[in-house]
């Protein structure tokens, strides 16, 4: 049952990939990560880790992508991108060559892993389990085998819980400063510069475009935006006093 | 009972579908996706490793791995925004200088 799972999900997993590339579209590129997330969130699932599998749903799917959705919607960059087109010569036999030397890499680590399992040094590992139970973390090591035993079984969130609000909460406090600084940066980020009023004017954008050779065009542009402000902002204080 | 080697296998090869794809894309959007499929293949890793070795601190790793890459989705779409509101059509090449 497990390797059923395991099989489609992988499936589905690559295939939502290979679509997050090959796709035309950014909007059914970000359809097709979904895609990918919600496979590697079973596969998740099949690896006893259901509170991340939650989390992954809600946080990546639910979050994630509808922000990526919502800035290509916003800023209308929908349309479709020529794939066929190469910028740079040769720039995608390098990328391929480059990507299957990464995978060759994670395969061989996975094949030629010493005495045949992936799980690195299995007496530091040992070791590792030994100093973990001797110390106040007991949940770690009942992970798996609580149920043959018969006793209580400690859910996935417990032991998660348990271990982020005691070795980890150091961490989880700066994690927790680092998302304030994330929400206060996008706030300074996404503002407009210059003042809430002002509209993207099309010269500022030409100003942008070709800024070497045309500046005293976009000087003049800008000096006529900013007369143009001025001459509004000036206009209900004639009002004012008249 | 499917081996972890299948498990570690998968997440290289989402691993290198999202390299590829980062370095042949040029919308920076999808760039973007790419790499939140590298981070969802290492999420991957650290979950098969943690279930191997019967240890809580794969899912932990994974806990922080996605806080982060919320936040750097944050900022990253942000700045996005911010270049794509001025010059609606860049794309990767187009964004060599970090000037709005």
């Amino acid at each position: 049952m497990e390797a059923v799972v395991f099989v489609i999900c992988a499936a589905l997993a690559l295939f939502g990939a290979g679509g997050v590339v090959l796709a035309r579209n950014p909007v059914h590129s970000a359809l097709f990560l979904v895609m990918t997330l919600f496979a590697i969130a079973v596969l998740f699932l099949n690896l006893d880790a259901q509170f991340l599998a939650a989390v992954q749903v809600i946080v990546y799917a639910g979050a994630i992508v509808v922000l990526f959705l919502f800035v290509i919607m916003l800023l209308g960059v929908d349309q479709a991108e020529d794939l066929a087109v190469e910028p740079i010569a040769g720039q995608r036999p390098i990328a391929m060559v480059l990507g299957a030397a990464v995978l060759g890499l994670g395969i061989a680590f996975v094949a030629f892993s010493t005495n045949g399992s992936v799980t690195g040094q299995p007496a530091a590992t040992a070791e590792r389990l030994d100093s973990i139970t001797a110390d106040s973390q007991m949940v770690s090591t009942e992970l798996p085998d609580n149920q043959v035993d018969g006793t209580e079984v400690v859910p996935n969130i417990d032991q998660l819980g348990r271990v982020i609000f005691t070795d980890y909460v150091y961490a989880f406090e700066i994690t927790a400063l680092l998302l304030t600084i994330a929400v206060v940066g996008a706030v300074v980020l996404a503002r407009r510069p210059g003042g809430e009023v002002q509209p993207i004017p099309a010269t500022r954008q030409l100003v942008l475009a070709d800024d070497s050779d045309d500046d005293a065009a976009g000087l003049d542009a800008a000096n006529d935006t900013d007369g143009a402000a001025d001459a509004a902002s000036a206009e209900p204080s004639g009002g004012a006093d008249a | 009972m499917v081996s972890s080697t299948a498990y570690l296998v998968l997440a290289a090869m989402l691993f290198s579908i999202g390299a590829v794809g980062l370095l042949v894309r040029r919308n920076p959007l999808v760039m973007f996706m790419c790499v939140e499929l590298m981070l969802n293949s290492v999420n991957l890793t650290f979950i098969t490793f943690g279930n191997e070795l019967s240890d809580i601190g794969g899912q932990v790793s994974v806990f922080f791995v996605l806080v982060v890459a919320a936040a750097e989705v944050v900022i990253g779409l942000a700045i996005i925004v911010a270049i794509m509101r001025r010059r609606p059509e860049a794309s990767a090449d187009d964004l060599s200088v970090l000037r709005g």
